[in-house]
């Protein structure tokens, strides 16, 4: 999407004037000299640096670290935004939940016909292995972040669901304690909802689904592919805040059943285990055989009941790209409420007269692989320059199943630090939703931001940045 | 603990360790190259480095000619060199990172910021007049590591294998310091020594080991002899990188986990009975086995200590 679209300016109005959860930030914006944001930014890069806050970029040189541009400029909700916002998340993660139990067990949504049986059965995503196998408290999903876009002052888009693995909450965590640093005055003069109890609710929510919860102390721990992961550095954090052992999969075997550590001593049990690595690499005995990163036999101890893996295996499907456009009938179906988030409307280029439509708009749409993530593999229309979309859309007629399409979304914008001082720039939201023995949604999460003017790609692997974000309390 | 946990606290301090004693080579290298003179060509004195590192197969596989530049090219530098200060600092982050969990913030920050300072030196910018500096920054990045392992750190079995690791390497490498000049340490150099190159290469070893000055404290009002070197560096526990000192420290420190995990492990018995007899032999004794011999074959009993104590705790 071009400048010129008309979009949400989150901060001041259509008279230039600052709407009101932004009042006291813009006067203090507006007090500060030209380069207090520069230096700033300088002290906040240097903080993450030392820190080692950085991920690494697939594609660069053998797993280059980089950081994530920090935006110092905070963004802000107000308290009754934010209620409405959570609502529908809990709505949301709820019926997901209730899905995912249903299509591994009686299918009542496939033999209702609300969805068509061929998008779950024959789709990747889906895992026959689960099937009739009912997780503690028949939870899936426990770690949960929803991507939400704003495109006017009381409308909300859900964009993913990402139901797998998602990342970015260390991020959300450590924005917070440097603006903390930076701007501790700014603490003052606002009531911010705190985020910094995340690691605590992980921990219970993780513990409140162990296999059995009469065992006196839960082993709990957390499963990364290693330091070379994009997320090695949110993996330790997380194992680091809660205090759980950060494991790498030949740190773990299975025994009679049974998963445990391989430590200096006695092999100690493990209970739960937070994974974060794909399904396929889980269980070289079970899924992918080439898998240096797995555990064999873990999927056999998880099937008997003697270890939790969060979040289940086959949680994909909730989110996967073609499901999608059916998570509004998912939601009716499952808790008999219309949904409380909007979803973007959706073109299956599977479907003949949606990828005639699409290919007929391909200036003014945004394409999507299916299960392609991180915004690698996409065509934003508005954007493209004209050989781009003629290639696309030569990839696109060779391969339709493979992609869905969906209209140009003028996303919100918030005020950003920029080389010319302070101006609007697009962004999302992703909250992060915990569930276990409750649904627990952190007050927050990660907003991204598109730092190129006029950018609607807020992937940090294509250049977007990331934000601070306050839900300030009543 | 998880095995692996150990082992990275091992091999992070190892790294350290090993990096600094690349760096202190390279720094007596320097000096004596830029003091030649008494005939000595300034190329014996990067050869000492690159041996006494381990270094000179592989920079022979790749250079000519032995000229500073490529040698600090090779031994500072040098990705394919798995003994330069650039890898040795690369594995002792990577091991600190794949522990992040497990250590102190400050000792995370103190290896994280050498590395990233680290890699944004320009190889090319690093002059003959640049170098000493460079290396001392190098060194004292080292002992912040260590100072804050020291200051830091939980005082249980991490503790414990990242000293482990420290020693081991220490060990290792005043015994090849030692073992590659042996034939300047026995005792017949003091009766046809004397010349300007023993002296050289004494004080070499000796600035190779931090211990020109302790040396002196050490032994007042003697010369520097061949005997009492061998000694000071073999033998005196109160000198912080000889054998014995090491060997003090491993034996306690394998005693301390035997304690903290309630058993006693192979590895220990290794480690007691090295520090025994370190500290019952005379040089003298030492002399008559051979001193080559003896220096042989504690590095080959050093490594078998290390071997075991992997064994003994499931380093993955």
């Amino acid at each position: 999407m071009s400048d010129e679209r008309t979009f949400f300016n989150e901060m001041l109005d259509e008279t230039g004037a600052p709407r009101q959860p932004y009042a006291r930030l813009a006067q203090w914006l507006e007090d500060k000299p030209a380069n207090f944001l520069s230096r700033k930014s300088k002290d906040a890069e240097t903080i993450f640096r030392r820190l080692g806050i950085t991920f690494a970029v697939y594609g660069a040189e053998a797993a280059t670290e980089r950081l994530i541009p920090f935006d110092p400029i905070p963004r802000v909700i107000s308290a009754s935004e934010w209620r409405r916002l959570s609502a529908g998340i809990d709505q949301r993660v709820r019926a997901l939940n209730a899905f995912l139990h249903d299509i591994y067990h009686r299918q009542e949504i496939l033999r209702a016909g609300r969805i068509p049986a061929d998008l779950i059965l024959q789709n990747e995503a889906f895992l026959p292995e689960m099937a009739g196998f009912t997780p503690a408290r028949k939870v899936y999903a426990h770690i949960i972040g929803t991507d939400l876009v704003r495109v006017s002052e009381n409308e909300f888009y859900v964009l993913e669901d990402n139901t797998r693995t998602p990342s970015g909450v260390s991020y959300m965590m450590e924005n917070r304690e440097t603006m903390m640093r930076l701007f501790p005055e700014l603490f003052q003069s606002h009531h911010i909802a705190p985020v910094e109890y995340y690691p605590e609710n992980l921990l219970q929510t993780l513990e409140s689904v162990a296999p059995d919860p009469s065992r006196s102390s839960q082993t709990i721990v957390v499963l990364t592919p290693g330091i070379y992961n994009s997320a090695y550095f949110e993996h330790a954090f997380l194992a680091d805040s809660m205090g759980v052992e950060l494991v790498e999969g030949r740190d773990l075997f299975v025994d009679a059943g049974h998963v445990f550590m391989r430590t200096t001593r006695k092999p100690k049990r493990v209970d739960v285990i937070y994974r974060r690595i794909d399904d396929a690499f889980l269980d070289p005995l079970t899924f992918n055989p080439d898998s240096m990163l797995g555990v064999p036999g873990l999927f056999d101890a998880y099937r008997a009941g003697n270890v939790t893996i969060c979040n289940a295996p086959g949680t994909g499907i909730a989110d996967d790209k073609a499901i999608y456009a059916y998570v509004p009938d998912i939601i009716e179906f499952y808790t008999g409420q219309k949904p409380i988030l909007n979803n973007v409307p959706t073109w299956n280029c599977s479907r003949a007269d949606d990828l005639a439509y699409v290919l007929d708009n391909l200036e003014d749409i945004v394409v999507k692989e299916v299960h392609g993530s991180g915004g690698y593999g996409m065509l934003i229309g508005p954007t493209a320059s004209k050989r781009e979309i003629a290639e696309f859309r030569k990839v696109l007629q060779t391969n339709p199943t493979n992609y869905i399409a969906q209209p140009t979304l003028a996303l919100s914008a918030c005020p950003t630090h920029v080389a010319s001082g302070v101006a609007p720039r697009h962004v999302d939201l992703r909250p992060f939703v915990l569930i276990g023995d409750q649904v627990r949604i952190t007050p927050g999460g990660l907003t991204r931001v598109a730092l190129k003017k006029g950018s609607l790609v807020v992937n940090s692997s294509q250049g977007g940045g990331t934000k601070d974000t306050w839900v300030l309390e009543d | 603990m998880l095995g692996r946990t150990a082992s990275s606290l091992f091999w992070m301090s190892r790294y350290n360790e090993r990096a600094q004693n690349v760096t202190r080579l390279l720094e007596v290298a320097y000096r004596g190259a830029i003091l030649s003179h008494s005939g000595q060509e300034s190329g014996t004195h990067w050869t000492f480095a690159l041996a006494n590192a381990g270094c000179e197969s592989g920079f022979k596989e790749k250079y000519d000619e032995l000229l500073m530049r490529h040698v600090t090219a090779y031994m500072v530098f040098s990705k394919d060199n798995p003994n330069s200060v650039r890898s040795c600092l690369e594995h002792a982050r990577n091991n600190a990172r794949a522990v992040r969990t497990g250590i102190t913030a400050e000792l995370w920050e103190a290896i994280n910021t050498t590395w990233i300072e680290f890699i944004e030196v320009n190889p090319q910018s690093l002059t003959q007049e640049k170098l000493p500096d460079f290396l001392a920054w190098v060194n004292q990045r080292g002992h912040l590591f260590r100072g804050a392992l020291l200051n830091t750190i939980l005082r249980d079995d991490g503790y414990f294998f990242s000293q482990m690791g420290n020693f081991v390497e220490r060990a290792d490498n005043t015994a090849r310091i030692l073992n590659t000049q042996y034939w300047s340490l026995l005792p017949d150099s003091d009766v046809v020594g004397d010349g300007s190159a023993e002296r050289y290469e004494w004080s070499a070893i000796l600035r190779s080991l931090s211990s020109r000055r302790s040396y002196r404290f050490a032994y007042p009002n003697a010369r520097l002899k061949a005997f009492n070197i061998a000694e000071f560096l073999i033998l005196r526990t109160e000198m912080p990188r000889s054998l014995a000192h090491c060997y003090d420290w491993l034996a306690e420190t394998a005693e301390d986990l035997a304690q903290f995990y309630g058993s006693r492990e192979p590895s220990l018995d290794i480690a007691a009975d090295l520090c025994r007899e370190l500290s019952e032999k005379q040089m003298r004794e030492i002399y008559q086995q051979g001193l080559h011999e003896f220096l042989t074959d504690f590095i080959g009993r050093n490594n078998q200590f290390a071997h075991q104590l992997c064994e003994d705790y499931n380093f993955a």
